[in-house]
Order: C-alpha cells, then structure tokens, then sequence
C-alpha cells in the first residue's frame, strides 16, 4: 500500500530538504519513492507543495485530494489551505508559525483565527507546535524543516539511529549535531 | 547503483553515459537542472548561452563536428530556438544531436501552455516522452543511438511532474563512442534552395523508417490488463492511468510520441472493447487515432488546460475517488512575492508614484505586477519590453513617450533584449529602457549570463559591459542609479523621462540572495513614533506586517536594505 506524506509551507522555508531526508531514508528502507517538487516562480515566497509517496511499487509522483497520510506543515495557515488532500484518518503535523501572505500584508484579507481548533472540529487529528521556538532552542532557526522531521519519526516504525543516519548523510557535517538537537527536540516535544 | 533522482539529473546522467561532450542551453523551468547536473561531469563542456536559438547552434557545430551534443531548454525557448530546429531537420546530425524541451502544464512558472510536440511535428523531427527519472535517463541515450541512426536532432520532450520529481534510477558507466570526423559534404549541409529542395524528400523518408521503427521498438509498449477498456497514454499522465486502473485496463504507452505508430494503435484498438486516450494538453494522440478511424473517448471528457492527476483521471473514466473533508472559510491565498530586500522593489516603487505605463519582461521581476505594487502594464515573452516600447511610443508619440518605461533584467536583456534595443537606437523612438541589472540570472535559480562575469562551473569568463554595450549602439544617455536610493530613483527617472532622446537606466544591485551579498540587521520599529500610517505597507514587502495598528518587521526575513525607512515620514523605522 503506497503511504503518502505532502510537505506543504512558505517559498524558502526549506521544504526541498525535508523530502530529500525523507526520500533518502525511505529508498534505503527498500521502498519505491517517488518525490515532487515545486521550483521557480512559485517559490518566491508563494505557496509551496512537496509530495513524497513510498510503497512497493509508486506510478503518480502527485498526491491527489484525500490521499495524504500525513500533512507536514510549515506554517499554520498552509496545513489549513491542503486540508482537503488529507485521508479522512490522517493527521497533521504542523508548525504553529504564522507569516503573513501578502493579502494579508495589504489589508485585503485577514488571518484566520483558531485554525488548530477549526481542523480538530473536523475531526483531524493535529500535531501542532512552535517549531521555530524549537529550531531555535537547537541552535538555528533554518532548523525547523528537521523538528519537524524529527516529530514525523514518532509516527513511522523506523528506528531513530536510522533517521540520524539519513540526517548525517543530507546535511553538511558542521551542522550535524545542531541537526540532530533539531530532530530529538521535535521528536521528544511534550505539549 | 539505485538512486532517487530529480528526473533533469537522471536525463544529465543519460547525456553522460551516452558519452556526450558538448552542452550549451539556456536557463528555464523546468529544463534548468539538466544542464546544471550536466555540467558537474567534467568529461562535458557545459556553457549557458545567451539564449536558446545560440545554444541550439552550438549543439549543432559540436555535433557537425563529430561529437555528441545536447541543448536545453523550456517549451517557450523552443519558439525561440525554432528556426535552426527546423532547418538541421533538414540537414540531419554528423554525431548525434539530443535537445530537450519542458513543457509546463499547469504553468506553475510559465507565460503560457503551450504544447511543444507541435514544434516536433511541425519540424518533423522524432520526440521521445519520459514518464519518469529512470525513462528521461535511458531515453537520453536512446535519443543519440536514434539521432545517429537516423540522422536527425532528436527531441526529449519532459514536463514539469517528470523534470522535478524524482524517482529511482539505476546508472551505468560512460562509454564514448569514436569521434566521427566532420566531412565537407555542400549537398548535405549548405541548405540553399537547391540543396534543401534534396533534402526535403530526405526527411519525408525518414519521417517514414522512424514510424516503422515506432511500430515495434520498445519505447512504444504494450502493457494487457482487462480488455474492456483501453488507454492510449504517455508521459506523467501514464502514471495517473496506473495509479488509478493497476491491470483493470490495457494500456498502450507511447515512448515515441513523433512519429506516432499505426498498426502498432490499430491492432491495441482491436484488443479492447473500449478505447480511452489520456494526454496532457493538446488532442494529438487523439487526433491521430481519429484520422486512423478509431472511435475514441478523449478531450471530449478530458481538460485542453492544466495539469491531470489521477483523482482527474479516475473520475474522467468513471472510477470513484476518496471523500475529503474542507474547511468552510475562504483563506488568504499566498501568491509568490519578491523576496525581503529585492533590488527590483524600490525601482517599481518608483515607477507607481510617477504613475508610469510599464511594459515588462519575464524574469522575477515581473512580479512587479502583482499587489500593492501594481507597476507593470503588459508582459508577452523574453526581449517584448523594449520591442513593444518602441511600437507604443511611435504609435503615441509625445503622449506616451514622457511616462512609458520598458523593464527587462540583465540575462533577459542578453537573450533578446539587445535586438530590441538596436531596433530604437536605429529607428530612434524617444523611449526609456531601464534594465534591472541584478548580476544573476534569478527566476530560474541564480544562473551566470554574459554580464556576470563567470561561466556556468563559477569560473571567470568574459563580462559584457552593459553601459559600454548601449552606449556602443547609438545611447547618448546611460543612468546607472542604486534601486535602494528611492530619491535618486526619482530624480533619474523624471530626468529621462524628459529627456528627448531615446535612453537607457541601469538599476543596478545584485539579487539579495546571491551568496556574497551581505545582510545588513533587520530593522527595527520605535513602536512610540509609528503612527500606524501604513506607508512602508505600500512597498508590499513579506517583512513588514501590521499587527495591533502599528508596523512589525519580522526579523527572520528582513535583510535591512532600508527602502521602507526612507518612506517613514516619523523616523519609525530604525536601522
């Protein structure tokens, strides 16, 4: 059964190395992977979109409308935006970081309130925390793609030496340690 | 060994193992990582040419040669690169000549939609269509075994799903063949009409023998499942056809999509009870099935426009697909902005407060169209700004020529904004060029052009000087202003505006995420003088927000390049 795993944020986030650990991980775990990738126009701030699929055998590199296992989000307001891609039984893994889009920056719109509340009402399971805080905590706020990551493992039966080798194997060796703060944070977090 | 691959890597993979040696592209998404991943294989000289059509010309030379050569580029660089196409269709290849093009269904970073296999009908030169990484690499070098065999340029058609999507690949070794030594032959290589009216029969030929190859080659296959329906596909829309049918539909993938197969269709056709075509875009299997007398379910139920996806697939042919749950609030959407410290901010800023008619050009930069900046009129192709300018002001003259500017950055400039420019300088229409000279190529991820000064591997190269170009070419006024200076951006501009002569301003700073280019501190706001007046808001910059009626940078983001502080009239914005 393929499972499906959208990574959804803000252009220049760092989603692309969220889904290169991730389809790194998931190829040495013998699994076919498929991940798709959004480049040019798009991520100049707009909203981006990552798909990483994995299973015995993967044909569309595309996640489709209720299709997701996991929503791992980097803002708040982008997990809400694809929540209709979710699988009614998946969850969401979320940043609780709010950035502005530009509609709401000029006055045209207003940022959502309550949006954790609004998708628990759905009946969704959300996983939702200040990554950036945490990024932070580790040594860098451009760490929040591996917090998350690390919240993700709790989810996934692959034991966590094998996500720190993937993690050393994808990021550069003196970002190593701060890295793996990164990813135990997020993973340890208790709400 | 296995690999995920990006599939513009795994096709570079294939140009490597295929032993090619000559590359030369332009920059274009999402053709731009196959030259990129090219040039990291020293065996290959790799260049970024100033445009498509110069790059096609060079693969050409290198091929005529006797080396094997590709070129890159995206659907609309094909128009562009177009004439040489058709007419080495004519002349054929000494080594082979592998081109790839990349369509953007969806135009997640395109002007428009266009579908490119047109361009290999209309030139009649035979395209193959990857579906995944592991096809773009093993078509790669099929294409120069084709191109040879054949002797014709062969067409790598990707997409935007099959170019940015990685999937597995299992590489090999290089292996270069003998280098085939370039021959004088005038019959063959000179097309003049005499030579062209031979080589015409030539290539009508060809177009047959490469038919009869498509009937039985395995980049054409047959994959038999239930027979009560038949799927003619190719391309990422095969994979939406697996994902939602497994073996409950029979599928004839095309590999080859010009020249189609016949038989190869007629006797898949004759296997099924029902026959379904599923292609992105345009209706050319369809068409082609039709002329073929096949009944067929095609554009009738399926979309011209956009990208498919297998949801759109199962539910075109019947197939139910899963409930979803949405929330009920419309959200703010997030279109994509220029970045925190852009240099092109200021300079469009300018351009709004004199209330300026600008006709644009394609780049990061023509997002200077969108809210609040607002501060760009048209924008067509790469090079139509400074083109177009000229047409405007001698169709108005006087009335538009004092507040008309044409905006175009500085690769974009080199590609086709250079002819344009010759064109007002010969002409002399009194128009204002203003280049954004942002020394990178930006939109398609920071790639060196002519001005820069480096090659494609980061080496020192020839640098075009912009002001000594224009100045060469007839312009008697050349403005170098700092787009960070809003003052002096206005000064130059109402200068030029008024002048009565045709010029040129260089808005000159480089791309704030270039590497070298230092950040200052975020700025920060006395919240005891902001008023709340919202007049740094007007910049429409991702750092500054409102929040309890007064301004907030966000400090993650602002790189401290001040253009907000000059608009603060209560010094609320502190370095």
């Amino acid at each position: 059964m393929t499972k499906n795993i959208m990574i959804v944020g803000v252009g220049g986030q760092g989603s692309l190395l969220a889904s290169k650990l991730l389809g790194h991980l998931l190829l040495t775990e013998g699994y076919d992977v498929k991940v798709s990738e959004v480049h040019g126009m798009s991520q100049r701030g707009g909203s981006v979109v990552t798909y990483v699929r994995f299973g015995e055998k993967v044909y569309s590199p595309i996640i489709d409308r209720g299709q997701a296992d996991y929503i791992v989000s980097f803002e708040k307001l982008e997990a809400a935006r694809y929540v209709e891609y979710l699988k009614p039984d998946g969850r969401i893994v979320t940043n609780t970081q709010e950035i502005d889009p530009m509609p709401v920056i000029t006055g045209a719109a207003q940022y959502p309130t309550d949006l954790v509340d609004k998708l628990e009402k759905l009946g969704i399971a959300v996983d939702a925390m200040d990554c950036l805080a945490l990024a932070e905590q580790a040594g860098s706020p451009k760490a929040v793609n591996i917090v998350l990551m690390g919240r993700l493992s709790k989810y996934f039966d692959i034991p966590v030496e094998k996500w720190e080798k993937a993690i050393e194997d994808c990021v550069p060796a003196k970002f190593l340690e701060l890295n793996k703060k990164a990813f135990a944070l997020g993973r340890d977090y208790a709400a | 060994m296995k690999q995920l691959m990006l599939g513009n890597k795994a096709l570079a993979r294939g140009l490597y193992e295929a032993g090619c040696c000559v590359v030369s592209s332009y920059p274009g998404t999402p053709s731009t990582e196959v030259t990129e991943e090219a040039a990291k294989y020293d065996e290959i000289y790799c260049e970024w040419a100033p445009n498509e059509k110069v790059a096609m010309e060079v693969a050409f030379g290198a091929c005529l040669a006797g080396k094997r050569a590709f070129c890159g580029m995206k659907h609309v660089g094909l128009n562009v690169a177009a004439d040489p196409l058709f007419t080495c269709s004519y002349t054929g290849v000494n080594a082979g000549l592998v081109i790839c093009v990349a369509d953007d269904a969806g135009m997640h970073s395109s002007q428009n939609e266009q579908d490119s296999r047109h361009h290999a009908i209309a030139s009649k030169v035979p395209m193959l269509e990857p579906a995944d990484s592991d096809e773009a690499y093993r078509f790669a070098k099929l294409a120069f075994a084709i191109s040879e065999e054949f002797d014709t340029p062969v067409i790598i058609k990707m997409c935007t799903r099959v170019a940015h999507s990685q999937s597995v690949v299992d590489t090999g070794e290089r292996v270069v063949p003998e280098i085939k030594p370039y021959e004088k032959n005038i019959a063959k290589y000179v097309m003049m009409p005499g030579n062209a009216i031979k080589r015409h029969p030539f290539v009508e030929e060809r177009t047959r023998r490469l038919m009869a190859y498509g009937e039985t080659a395995e980049v054409n296959r047959t994959e038999m499942g239930d027979t009560s329906l038949g799927i003619i596909t190719s391309s990422t829309s095969y994979q939406y056809v697996k994902e939602v049918f497994g073996d409950k539909a029979s599928i004839l993938k095309i590999g080859m999509v010009n020249p189609l197969p016949r038989q190869l269709i007629l006797d898949f056709a004759a296997r099924v009870d029902k026959l379904a075509i599923v292609e992105e875009l345009d209706s050319i299997i369809e068409n082609h099935c039709r002329q073929l007398g096949l009944e067929v379910t095609g554009k009738d139920v399926f979309p011209m426009e956009g990208e498919y996806s297998q949801n759109l697939v199962a539910e075109k042919l019947g197939v139910s697909v899963s409930p979803v749950k949405s929330l009920e609030e419309a959200l703010p959407g997030r279109p994509p902005v220029m970045c925190s410290g852009c240099p092109h901010r200021g300079l469009f800023y300018t351009l709004k407060q004199n209330k300026c008619t600008v006709l644009g050009d394609i780049g990061c930069y023509t997002l200077g169209a969108v809210a609040p900046l607002s501060a760009m009129d048209v924008t067509l192709c790469m090079g139509a700004s400074i083109s177009s300018i000229h047409g405007f002001n001698k169709a108005l003259g006087k009335e538009s020529e004092g507040k008309t500017v044409a905006v175009i950055g500085d690769s974009t400039f080199m590609h086709s904004g250079m002819t344009g420019l010759a064109n007002i300088a010969y002409n002399q229409s009194n128009s204002t060029v203003i280049i954004l000279d942002n020394s990178i190529t930006g939109m398609t991820g920071h790639q060196q052009n002519p001005t820069t000064g480096y090659n494609i591997k980061g080496d020192p190269a020839g640098k075009i000087n912009l002001e000594e170009l224009c100045r060469a070419m007839g312009f008697n006024r050349v403005t170098v202003v700092d787009p960070y200076d809003l003052a002096e951006c206005d000064r130059v501009l109402k200068q030029e505006l008024a002048a009565e002569e045709p010029s040129v301003i260089i808005s000159r700073r480089p791309c704030v995420l270039l590497k070298y280019v230092k950040h200052e501190k975020p700025l920060k706001v006395d919240c005891d003088k902001c008023v709340g007046c919202k007049s740094c808001m007007r910049l429409g910059c991702p750092s500054i927000s409102i929040r309890d009626g007064k301004a907030v940078i966000d400090s993650t983001l602002c790189v401290g390049c001040g253009v907000c502080k000059q608009l603060c009239k209560f010094g609320a914005l502190e370095s």
